[in-house]
């Protein structure tokens, strides 16, 4: 069984949040040059209160599954379903209403929020766009603190501009918005990239709670193995837009199979001199022996 | 540690109030822009109200006094004929402002909304459209006014509106540059995903945003129309004297009588000077104002306190004053950077031997980039060294002038940056930038130095081919070792590489660091590696200091660091760190956010998140004291911590 | 490597075939809307009155009687080959007119581009590089530079430099082949005139861009490694800062041929300026489209001139 099927059919019992089979996606690049495949043929499931990691380098196409799944760019071939209904051609109304559950939160905490907006405003949208007859102006505000509330800010914050937070305040505010709507799948976009070390444990912390409390699930898209064990319960990893392992995210963080991953387990340098002396050395083996038997498929520096 | 999801704690957010009136409050803030409204609301009140303001009509001879100067009855003087030149520029002021507002309505409406539909629509009609207006942008707009003026001679309003016309595709340009701009943000993305539709989106995130952009481009060219239009009526083709005064004709009139009385010139060309001087300041005050708009408002600084005495405890190592650690290379002491009355950097002292590795590690604003930039005298502006003393090869750094740091800059210290392609001249291939930075230092001939700069290729792993190429040609990766080779050339005795591999891939990083650490094994450089990654720092870093909030809080060899942190910070952050924690349960988090420079505590800096904080930490700063052979640390609880743990 | 200049240069020509398509028809359209015709301008300079049918005998002599595409298409034809018609007024072939009239118009645009461009750029890199006091006085000057109406300023610096100094002649135009200094004390008021607005212009583009340049990360880096100051400025900041600088040199060409209309008149130059307003008065459309023609022609140079050099200045155009 391939990578992909053997994840999808683990997945076949369970009613799944998201199911994405031998999805393509292709970018047009002007007339002359030929369009170029950022996703080729890629399967992937989500089930109800789970985390599925997936895992890329820049280049492997990770984020443009993410949007994907969320409408953004269209897919050229395959099928993205959503709790059993197939959303790959959804139609703008229908993606709209889809927003209510199935929510993002991207990398770049400064320009995910509008600087002149404030932080309130912001949280609203959500609610202004599903303007169902029950969401009136005071339940908005109330939504909206409670929202602020479970991200572990204050009430009152909904006054202010974004301009007025650090870096993870704001994705803290960036999650408020993403909860807002009460989704039931949050594409988490590599939320902590940008973010200082001791601050990417609270956000960690905050969207496993969150997961606990509200059973949302998340696809976790980041480039760091090593947080991929700490929030994921699987993990897919792509190169060049095709998936060439997934599994348990333990199991597969601490005992790769395919030779992709194997490097990226092997470089990612290890916080602890004595360990890292001895993965250096080994890593410097595997590299010999990489070279050796394919001098020309270097897996480093796509150009 | 505190585990969880880490409240985050009261008091850090930034006052500040609503935005839109603080634009007007910062342009109320500037005098010229203050001074240019001023003029432009009394030229608009006094032209639009000459029939009841004018002392005068605007045809009313008194041919007693022909030609005077500026008297009490006549403030400007009289022309040839006797008639009030204030009155008469009041009435011209008429005709002169309604012809700009024609101008810039059809400027405003044809502009915006082509702009507006090019940057939403794209595609075919996005191109069209700009593809229409560069042509016309093109155009000789002269030959376009003259023929209108043909078909309707002595017509303004004709005139101002194929001037507006001809015009428009400025506006169009910056309309359409500023939609594209606002629709790439990330937070109109975010707003799509929210639900909102389009036309949602464009009211509440995209117009506000181009509203400074378009009032520039309106201010500019009120300014052009107004120098166009005076000029067409003083040529005769608009605006003929028979329909009445207008600055234009008045200056033409005043040319005729120059050598008589010189200073009619005066009145009718200052007054048009000025309206235009205060239209194209208004535009700058406005453009100044909106592009900082987004960023957090001006923090009340804090003047720096003088330091008050230390607390009793061991023995200081690293103050200012002490002597520098024989045989070292580098010898930094009580190093205090500030920017302007900011200080950002503050007792910051290390060692460094020669043929070392030291490991500058912190957080992002902790200070540890300034710090080094600082020993190159690259602190971007603004930043200046104000204590401390940083020996190096004789030299100290920490006082050095420009023309000291020109000779220890490359030929001593080196410089690798975190960006790969930025560091590099986009416009001249690697080739002619390695050839131009060896014989800098290095008298060497054309033909020496290229041999040399594919020598320093090889050295970096890249193939000679790449002398010929750009720096846009080259991967990150690739990039980055030629900042390397660059670094090396002149043969430096110690590197500093700030934050060299954050911005690759995880892959390619294991081979920059290996290639940097093939380096020094070869050529015995020392190094000072400033990082944010633990990883890195273990892999290549014999010795390493940990800052926060602009001091070193532990100094240690990096086996001991470790092993066994001594600062609750170094122990927090290495806590934390994903890799050292096993996954399963919570990940152990440090509560709280990084203090920005204006808002560092008193005392300790990391007292407000540390679980180990008691009221003795805010006493007042803390020295660094020895914690163990070849360690230091900033702690005052270092020993209790030790015996808990 | 020549595929993409072949075929980049095929496009510029027919967007610059379009433009020159587009001014001329235009120009005849708008000509034709006019009010009165030739003919009736003709009658009327000659004797006062005339009879209806020596009008409708003169239009039909200058052809003007025929359907307006009909006219353009025989003014195209001409064009192609080598011809622009006759003046209407004075029976010259309207290129031998044109040619006499384009040194002058020429040198004072040309001689402003030359003088704007270096003394923009100068203040603009002084003022980029020095910043306070003297990036303050840039600024000042600059604003004035571009405030007053150079239509005033021509006549200030007429009345104090040629009529009370006599250092320049007030009015009229020397050949350069005839007399070098005398053409050049002839086109100094009317260059120095156009260049206070050109100077500030050019002088505020430049320091703007330096200063973009100056801020971005490579020239930290250049300097970290040890090159000199004046080599970072000249040699590297310079030349990443020309591309938006000589885009605005283009643009300054195009409005200085408004200017020169201005110029023409107030110092009595005869140069195409000058014929464009008496022709555009006199309905003479030959020399109107001729003069249109020649102007965009000019336009369509200067364009590909901008375009030239930022193939030159910009690797990532020419790898493109």
């Amino acid at each position: 069984m391939t990578p992909a099927t053997s994840l999808v059919a683990a997945t076949a019992r369970e009613p799944g949040v998201l199911e994405v089979r031998d999805l393509t996606v292709r970018y047009h690049r002007g007339i002359r040059k030929p369009p170029f495949t950022a996703l080729h043929e890629v399967s992937l499931a989500v089930g109800p209160a789970e985390t599925v990691a997936l895992v890329g380098e820049s280049g492997s196409g990770k984020s443009t599954l993410g949007n994907a799944i969320l409408g953004l760019v269209p897919a050229a071939s395959g099928t993205i379903a959503f709790r059993g209904e197939d959303i790959t051609c959804a139609r703008p109304r229908r993606r709209r209403a889809l927003t209510a559950d199935i929510q993002a939160v991207f990398q770049d905490p400064y320009g995910s929020l509008n600087p002149v907006r404030t932080v309130g405003q912001t949280l609203a949208e959500p609610l202004l766009a599903h303007e169902r007859r029950e969401v009136r102006g005071a339940e908005r505000t109330a939504r909206v603190r409670a929202a602020l509330e479970q991200v572990g800010l204050s009430a009152d914050d909904a006054a202010r501009y974004p301009g007025q937070f650090s870096g993870g305040q704001r994705q803290r505010i960036a999650i408020a918005r993403a909860l807002v709507p009460s989704p039931r799948l949050i594409i988490c976009d590599e939320p902590l990239s940008a973010l200082d070390l001791s601050v990417q444990a609270q956000i960690l912390n905050l969207l496993r709670d969150l997961q606990g409390d509200l059973g949302v699930s998340y696809l976790f898209i980041t480039h760091d193995l090593a947080v991929v064990p700490h929030i994921a319960h699987r993990v897919a990893v792509l190169y060049r837009g095709r998936v060439v392992e997934t599994g348990p995210a333990r199991q597969l963080c601490s005992a790769p199979r395919h030779p992709y991953t194997q490097a990226l387990v092997a470089a990612a340098p290890m916080p602890d001199p004595v360990q890292q002396r001895a993965r250096r050395r080994a890593y410097r083996a595997y590299q010999a022996a990489d070279e050796a038997r394919a001098p020309a498929a270097a897996l480093s520096d796509p150009p | 540690m505190t585990a969880g999801r880490g409240r985050a704690l009261p008091g850090r957010a930034l006052p500040g109030r609503a935005l839109p009136g603080r634009a007007l409050r910062q342009m109320a803030s500037r005098p010229l822009a203050v001074a240019s409204a001023a003029w432009l609301v009394l030229v608009v009140v006094a032209a639009a109200g000459a029939s009841s303001l004018a002392p005068y009509g605007p045809q009313a001879t008194d041919l007693a006094h022909v030609m005077s100067g500026p008297t009490a009855a006549h403030w400007l003087g009289t022309d040839r004929l006797g008639r009030d030149v204030l009155s008469r520029l009041m009435f011209g002021g008429q005709v002169t402002l309604l012809g700009v507002a024609e101008a810039l309505v059809v400027f405003a409406g044809l502009g915006i909304t082509l702009g507006l539909a090019a940057g939403f629509a794209g595609g075919w009609t996005d191109r069209l459209i700009a593809r229409f207006g560069d042509l016309v942008l093109a155009l000789p707009g002269i030959i376009v006014l003259l023929m209108v003026l043909a078909v309707y001679p002595g017509s303004e309003l004709a005139a101002m509106i194929a001037l507006g016309a001809i015009s428009c595709p400025v506006l169009l340009r910056v309309v359409r540059g500023a939609t594209l701009a606002i629709r790439g943000e990330l937070y109109i993305t975010a707003a799509r995903l929210s639900g909102l539709t389009g036309p949602r989106i464009v009211w509440r995130h995209v117009l506000p945003r181009l509203a400074g952009p378009v009032i520039v481009q309106l201010s500019l060219f009120a300014a052009t129309a107004l120098l166009a239009q005076s000029a067409l009526s003083f040529l005769g083709l608009s605006t003929p004297e028979a329909q009445g005064p207008s600055g234009g004709n008045m200056v033409g009139e005043a040319s005729t009588v120059v050598s008589q009385d010189p200073w009619l010139l005066v009145p009718s060309g200052g007054a048009l000077a000025l309206t235009v001087m205060a239209f194209g300041l208004l535009g700058d005050a406005v453009r100044d104002v909106t592009a900082g708009r987004h960023l957090a408002p001006p923090v009340r600084v804090r003047p720096v306190r003088a330091p008050s005495k230390p607390m009793p405890g061991r023995p200081k190592g690293r103050a200012p004053g002490t002597a520098p650690a024989g045989g070292s290379m580098l010898s930094v002491r009580g190093l205090t950077i500030a920017f302007g009355d900011l200080v950002v950097v503050r007792d910051v002292g290390f060692d460094l031997s020669p043929g070392e590795a030291l490991g500058i590690v912190g957080e992002s604003g902790c200070g540890k980039s300034v710090t080094v930039r600082s020993l190159l005298g690259l602190l971007p502006g603004g930043g200046r060294v104000t204590a401390g003393s940083a020996l190096f090869a004789g030299r100290d750094l920490a006082a050095a002038s420009e023309r000291d740091f020109r000779r220890v800059r490359g030929s001593m210290i080196g410089l690798v940056s975190q960006e790969p392609a930025s560091g590099l001249d986009p416009s001249f291939r690697i080739g002619s930038q390695l050839a131009e930075v060896i014989r800098r230092h290095a008298p060497l001939s054309r033909g020496q130095a290229r041999a040399r700069a594919a020598e320093l290729l090889a050295q970096v792993n890249l193939p000679p081919g790449t002398l010929a190429r750009y720096p846009h040609e080259l991967s990150g990766g690739m990039a980055q070792r030629v900042s390397i080779a660059l670094a090396l050339a002149p043969g430096p005795r110690l590197l500093i590489a700030d934050e060299p591999t954050t911005a690759l891939d995880v892959t390619v990083q294991a081979e920059i660091l290996g290639l940097l650490r093939d380096l020094r094994e070869q050529t015995g450089m020392a190094m000072i590696l400033v990082t944010h990654d633990w990883g890195v720092l273990a892999d290549l870093c014999d010795r390493a200091i940990v800052m926060y909030a602009g001091q070193v809080v532990e100094e240690a060899a990096v086996g001991d660091i470790y092993a066994s942190p001594r600062h609750p910070y170094t122990e927090g952050l290495l806590a934390a760190n994903p890799h050292r924690t096993p996954a399963g349960g919570v990940l152990p988090a440090i509560p709280g956010t990084v203090p920005p420079p204006s808002a560092w505590p008193a005392g300790c800096g990391f007292r407000p998140r540390c679980q180990y904080a008691t009221d003795a930490c805010a006493g007042g700063p803390v020295p660094m004291t020895a914690a163990g052979p070849g360690r230091l640390v900033r702690c005052i609880h270092a020993d209790t911590l030790v015996a808990r743990r | 490597m020549a595929r993409p200049a072949a075929r980049w240069a095929a496009r510029w020509l027919a967007s610059s075939a379009l433009m020159l398509f587009l001014v001329t028809a235009a120009t005849f359209v708008l000509a034709s809307m006019a009010p009165g015709d030739a003919a009736k301008a003709i009658l009327s300079s000659q004797s006062g009155s005339y009879t209806q049918q020596q009008y409708l005998q003169l239009r039909d002599e200058l052809g003007l009687d025929q359907p307006l595409t009909a006219q353009y298409w025989h003014w195209l034809d001409g064009l192609l080959h080598g011809t622009l018609g006759t003046d209407l007024f004075s029976g010259q072939p309207v290129t031998a007119e044109l040619n006499a009239r384009l040194a002058p118009t020429l040198s004072i645009i040309l001689g402003t581009i030359v003088v704007a461009g270096l003394a923009g750029v100068g203040l603009g890199i002084v003022s980029a590089l020095r910043g306070g006091v003297a990036g303050r006085a840039v600024d000042a000057i600059s604003l004035l530079g571009l405030a007053i109406p150079n239509f005033w300023l021509a006549l200030v610096l007429i009345e104090l430099l040629a009529v009370r100094v006599e250092l320049f002649p007030a009015t009229g135009y020397t050949p350069l082949g005839a007399d070098p200094e005398g053409w050049l004390r002839g086109i100094a008021l009317p260059v120095i005139t156009l260049s206070a607005g050109g100077v500030a212009f050019v002088a505020k583009q430049t320091r703007d861009s330096m200063a973009e340049v100056m801020s971005r990360e490579f020239v930290v880096m250049l300097r970290a490694r040890g090159l000199s100051g004046r080599s970072v400025v000249l040699r590297h900041a310079l030349r990443n800062a020309a591309i938006p600088v000589v885009t605005v040199l283009g643009l300054l060409l195009v409005s200085l041929l408004g200017g020169a209309v201005l110029i023409e008149d107030i110092f009595a130059i005869p140069g195409l300026g000058q014929l464009a307003v008496t022709a555009a008065g006199s309905h003479d459309l030959p020399v109107i489209e001729g003069v249109a023609f020649y102007f965009t022609v000019i336009v369509v140079l200067a364009s590909l001139l901008v375009d030239l050099s930022y193939w030159l200045l910009n690797p990532r155009v020419r790898g493109s």
